[in-house]
């Protein structure tokens, strides 16, 4: 296989195809179009979500009222939440990166359904639209956080309907990006391609396919069944109609847990990527880490009930999430070790991607042992109505899948744009953001252990001091994050060409011109060796 | 596909289905009026299984397709028994 296809099709940006303008974009079977088209609306909602936390931050600034009401201030929280979880996380690397990269990293010109994709890119945005109707129309936004629990979710004022409307759409464009994944992975990869020669990124995207075919349905329901209590008062979860507010939460967290690993897994498939690049060295343990993704994945369905210790649950349920919970660590753990000792002894160029990477071991790290601490019945007791649950969330779901989003977005852009970006600044960017992070979300683990619940907008004098530092830490990091972003816009107009395989790397992508052109390969590779042969 | 093969059922067979689907829906209404204890749920269940593997055989073709696909099947319900076995874990101990 020549190591770049001298190829005479033009590049997926500049083909001229049936439809111009917009339309070329937005009528396009292109998964590569499609991952873009993805690309802008996440970072647009990712914009919005993260504005909505700096100003959540702002005004815990001071104990009382700062700038915003109490009401306001949960609509906020609702808010931010819906759209981080919902439109951002969980979509993240698998819709972005996975569309992009998944049917060429295994050798394939496009998706198994092309026109699936575009139609879940479609339900994606009408889901996103939905949330954002309910903040504007009725009796105003909805106000019960992200999880919508019942019972308050149904006799709250607030406009629930659209909004849970808008996650159950939200839910299908994410099913049937998975199914759409699977099948890909299943019929399309390359002759030669066998399970064990398949890269690691989809790999994870492969457990991650199984997550959302299997465990999104049962989301939907919830939220029809919320929809259904509201408007034909049938007792699901109402105590009053004979229902049981637990029974919500059991249906809640069997989707929203194994979620996490949507979130999660396609991180570390992505990490898993740039640590063998930037080291110049076979992944150790390639089969180990393999085996971990599904048992995550696998795992991963059985230990919602960590999210309600506190919620009066049976003592058996008790211990049997807790005994769960620890188990899911192990394979977690061999994925951490197996990245450490791919470094042991690795030429390492210490560019931007690998230093996201580092970032993401050491923000995961943390965000795994307080997760550890939170699974122990006893500490989590103490601990699951404050700040502590927050930060241990946002060390996994933003350090973990954050971190590793941009470390993707770095590793992958010259590819993804055919330009370089100005590692001078990307560096800059990533102290900084680095920096308001850890005094973000590390300020609010002592907070957490102090006693300051979460969800409250006003606050008792002693948390004064810690939630000064924290949120300076949100405005850091809100400075940090913007010098990222407009250094890579920047560069899409400044940055010097990109050559085929920038970084060394041995999968696939690099093997083909940057941007690639509008069917990836001249003709489809015949693999021969494993994804990483660095020998 | 080629290699695929097309099973063609006849109308007959999806009347005896539809009208086996209608009596089970019947049974189960039934049964909501009489009390059962622990067992009403229990049932239902049961009922509902039956349904589905109705469905899914026949209207579904799951029958006649590749083994695969069945074992993917089941391994689905293994998961879902395995989820619905767990929640039990908190009902029938609080």
């Amino acid at each position: 296989m020549s190591r770049e296809n001298n190829t005479v099709e033009p590049s997926y940006l500049d083909y001229k195809g049936k439809y111009k303008g917009i339309f070329s974009w937005i009528l396009s079977t292109d998964h590569k179009r499609i991952a873009i088209l993805y690309l802008f609306s996440l970072l647009a909602f990712f914009a919005t979500g993260a504005t909505l936390g700096l100003l959540m931050k702002l005004e815990l600034i001071a104990p009382g009222k700062t700038i915003m009401t109490a009401q306001t201030y949960n609509a906020f929280f609702t808010l931010h939440g819906i759209i981080m979880i919902f439109a951002v996380v969980i979509p993240g690397l698998p819709a972005v990166f996975g569309n992009f990269l998944l049917p060429i990293m295994i050798g394939a010109k496009d998706v198994a359904f092309p026109r699936l994709n575009l139609l879940s890119w479609y339900f994606y945005v009408a889901g996103v639209t939905l949330v954002l109707i309910s903040q504007f129309t009725g009796q105003g936004p909805p106000d019960t956080g992200w999880t919508f629990y019942a019972p308050y979710s149904f006799r709250t004022t607030g406009n629930m309907l659209p909004a849970v409307f808008g996650a159950f759409v939200l839910g299908f464009s994410s099913i049937l990006t998975g199914l759409n994944f699977l099948v890909t992975i299943h019929r399309m990869r390359a002759p030669g391609m066998t399970w064990l020669k398949m890269p690691l990124f989809p790999w994870t995207l492969y457990a991650t396919g199984w997550v959302q075919l299997l465990a999104t349905p049962i989301i939907g329901i919830t939220l029809l069944m919320i929809i259904a209590e509201r408007t034909l008062h049938i007792g699901f979860f109402d105590p009053t109609l004979g229902g049981d507010p637990l029974l919500y939460q059991h249906l809640f967290w069997t989707y929203s847990h194994p979620a996490v690993y949507i979130m999660i897994l396609p991180a570390m498939g992505a990490i898993s990527e740039i640590i063998p690049t930037f080291c110049h060295k076979t992944i150790f343990g390639y089969k180990f880490i393999v085996a971990s993704s599904i048992a995550i994945a696998f795992v991963g369905y059985f230990i919602w009930g960590h999210h309600m210790f506190t919620s009066g649950m049976s003592g058996t349920a008790l211990y049997t999430f807790s005994l769960l919970t620890f188990l899911v660590a192990i394979p977690s753990a061999i994925k951490v070790f197996n990245w450490i000792a791919t470094m042991y002894k690795g030429s390492i160029d210490l560019q931007t991607p690998f230093y996201w990477a580092l970032g993401f071991l050491f923000v995961f790290m943390i965000g795994g042992f307080t997760g550890l601490i939170l699974g122990s019945l006893a500490t989590d007791i103490h601990l699951h109505n404050t700040h502590f649950v927050v930060s241990h969330f946002h060390f996994i779901v933003f350090g973990g899948t954050g971190f590793a989003f941009f470390g993707a977005m770095h590793y992958w852009y010259p590819k993804i744009t055919g330009k370089m970006y100005d590692t001078r600044w990307a560096n800059t960017g990533l102290i900084i953001f680095f920096a308001g992070f850890i005094t973000l979300y590390g300020e609010m683990i002592f907070l957490g252990m102090k006693g300051m619940p979460r969800r409250y907008y006003d606050y008792d004098e002693v948390f004064h001091t810690g939630n000064i530092f924290s949120s300076l830490g949100a405005i850091v990091m809100y400075f940090g994050l913007a010098v990222i972003i407009i250094n890579l816009i920047a560069s899409l107009r400044n940055g010097a060409k990109a050559p085929s395989d920038p970084w060394g790397g041995k999968t696939l992508e690099w093997t083909i011109p940057s941007p690639p052109p509008v069917e990836n390969f001249d003709e489809i590779p015949v693999i021969t060796k494993g994804p990483y042969n660095y020998k | 596909m080629e290699n695929e093969k097309n099973h063609i059922i006849p109308y007959k067979t999806f009347l005896y289905v539809l009208a086996g689907l209608i009596a089970l829906t019947l049974t189960s209404v039934t049964l909501t009026q009489i009390s059962l204890g622990a067992m009403t749920v229990t049932i239902a269940l049961i009922i509902a299984a039956v349904k589905s593997s109705f469905v899914l055989s026949i209207f579904m073709h799951l029958k006649f397709e590749n083994k695969m696909f069945s074992r993917a099947v089941i391994g689905v319900i293994l998961l879902l028994s395995a989820v619905i076995a767990i929640t039990l874990l908190d009902y029938l101990n609080r």
